[in-house]
């Protein structure tokens, strides 16, 4: 088994750090490269960088950013934002990142996944799901920074997208982001036993029981998180942290 | 001064940031005539196999990296779809690899869907014989994976197994021909040991 991965995710606006409750309020966290250079010195996973004014702002994404990253970061990292074409994909590539992240484009040009995944292979291909409950309690999939129904729900999205060719999905709940409350699990574990492809489950964490209990009882391959690496303590201040080796095998223990 | 060769597919910026961070000269290129000077070459990449091989062959890098491993026998590393190119051949394509080690590519093919395909993360690697691309190495080497093919070496290059439903050839070392199916250079201690230990000990 390929060791379960803790990965911090990093949402970007305006060049700077920040983290939403719900996809909402944003706070301002720091300097995204001096985080890459903390996260780099404890040794993290894997790194993921959202863009979450990219598509709306219909933005390009920012190569040369991308590249400062790289220079800091000795470890994989996957940069998603607005990410509409193929060329994209190879600068982005070019300039330093494993992997891309395709939230929106995924739904509007599925066609899109399917040549990404045939030019640059599966393994850099990630759709990211925003998913969260309507009024009745039914959970639809969201695009467009969580703002826009795609009227599918997450596990037959989930499939679907595997099949066009999507190397690992980033499974997203946009009720519990900045919570700290713990992953959904059930849904989760829906999508796990659906796919054959690596899950990365984001949304909810805020102690380390609740990565052992996305693999254990989620069967997720990696668990993202980004309030529990940013704030520490009741008031959320800011401390940039990660679990220590002995914490890390304990949480990936099979 | 190590030869990073360019044959337009994947990131070779990460490998040139974490020579530069060992304090190792590098140069990136696909001129056919500067690999001829090579003292020491890198071959990266991912992507597809045939694609590699294709690519290899338009740029005009063939015969001259033929000529540089198996006549001159300057060192060389594989990384990744790199060291795959080194095998004989595989299964995600029809044309023949460069074939300086024993070996074949084979598909990831599970019945078991707990083992995601591709085989994405850090795994362990277990070492088969001496090597001083281990030098020093730290404990429980672990490094950064990402692909959906194996190497089976069938020669005694083997360098290095990793388990990920069944035993794979994560390395092999044949005299100057190196191949890592992981990513050194996303693999921070780890990697840079491995990468520094190919710039000093070769």
């Amino acid at each position: 088994m390929a060791l379960k991965r803790i990965i911090p995710c990093l949402l970007l606006r305006d060049n700077g750090l920040v983290k939403t409750v719900r996809f909402k309020k944003s706070t301002y966290i720091g300097d995204p490269i001096n985080a890459v250079k903390i996260f780099n010195e404890k040794e993290v996973d894997e790194l993921v960088f959202l863009d979450i004014d990219a598509t709306k702002e219909k933005k390009e994404p920012p190569y040369s950013f991308i590249q400062d990253i790289a220079t800091e970061c000795f470890m994989p990292f996957c940069y998603g934002g607005g990410i509409t074409t193929i060329e994209q994909i190879r600068r982005i590539i070019a300039s330093g990142a494993e992997k891309v992240c395709i939230n929106t484009s995924a739904f509007t040009n599925p066609g899109f996944i399917q040549e990404a995944a045939k030019v640059f292979g599966s393994s850099t291909i990630v759709v990211s799901i925003d998913y969260k409950k309507n009024l009745f309690g039914k959970q639809f999939v969201f695009v467009k920074g969580g703002t826009k129904s795609t009227g599918k729900d997450p596990v037959s999205y989930a499939m679907e997208m595997e099949k066009l060719g999507a190397g690992e999905l980033f499974l997203n709940s946009i009720e519990r982001d900045g919570a700290m409350g713990g992953f959904d699990l059930e849904t989760l574990r829906k999508v796990t036993d659906s796919v054959s492809i690596p899950v990365v489950v984001c949304g909810g964490a805020g102690e380390l029981n609740h990565f052992k209990k996305a693999f254990k009882e989620g069967q997720a391959s990696a668990v993202a998180a980004g309030s529990f690496f940013v704030f520490q303590g009741k008031k959320r201040g800011v401390l940039i942290s990660y679990p220590n080796a002995e914490e890390l095998k304990e949480i990936i223990k099979q | 001064m190590i030869t990073i060769v360019d044959y337009k597919v994947g990131n070779l910026g990460s490998i040139q940031n974490m020579l530069k961070k060992i304090g190792a000269k590098s140069d990136i290129t696909s001129n056919p005539d500067k690999i001829t000077s090579a003292e020491k070459i890198i071959l990266p990449g991912v992507g597809a196999f045939d694609s590699g091989i294709e690519s290899l062959k338009k740029n005009g890098l063939w015969e001259i990296l033929n000529e540089k491993a198996l006549v001159e026998k300057v060192p060389i590393l594989g990384i990744c779809l790199g060291a795959q190119l080194i095998c004989d051949g595989s299964e995600e394509g029809n044309l023949k690899g460069l074939g300086w080690i024993k070996a074949d590519v084979k598909k990831f093919d599970f019945k078991d869907i707990t083992f995601k395909i591709p085989h994405i993360g850090w795994n362990y690697t277990y070492l088969n014989k001496e090597s001083k691309l281990f030098t020093d190495m730290y404990e429980d080497p672990k490094f950064y994976f990402v692909h959906s093919f194996y190497i089976d070496v069938k020669d005694d290059s083997s360098l290095t197994k990793t388990i990920y439903n069944h035993e794979f050839d994560s390395a092999f070392e044949n005299d100057n021909v190196l191949g890592v199916q992981f990513h050194p250079e996303k693999s921070h201690k780890f990697g840079m040991k491995l990468l520094e230990n190919f710039v000093l000990h070769y």
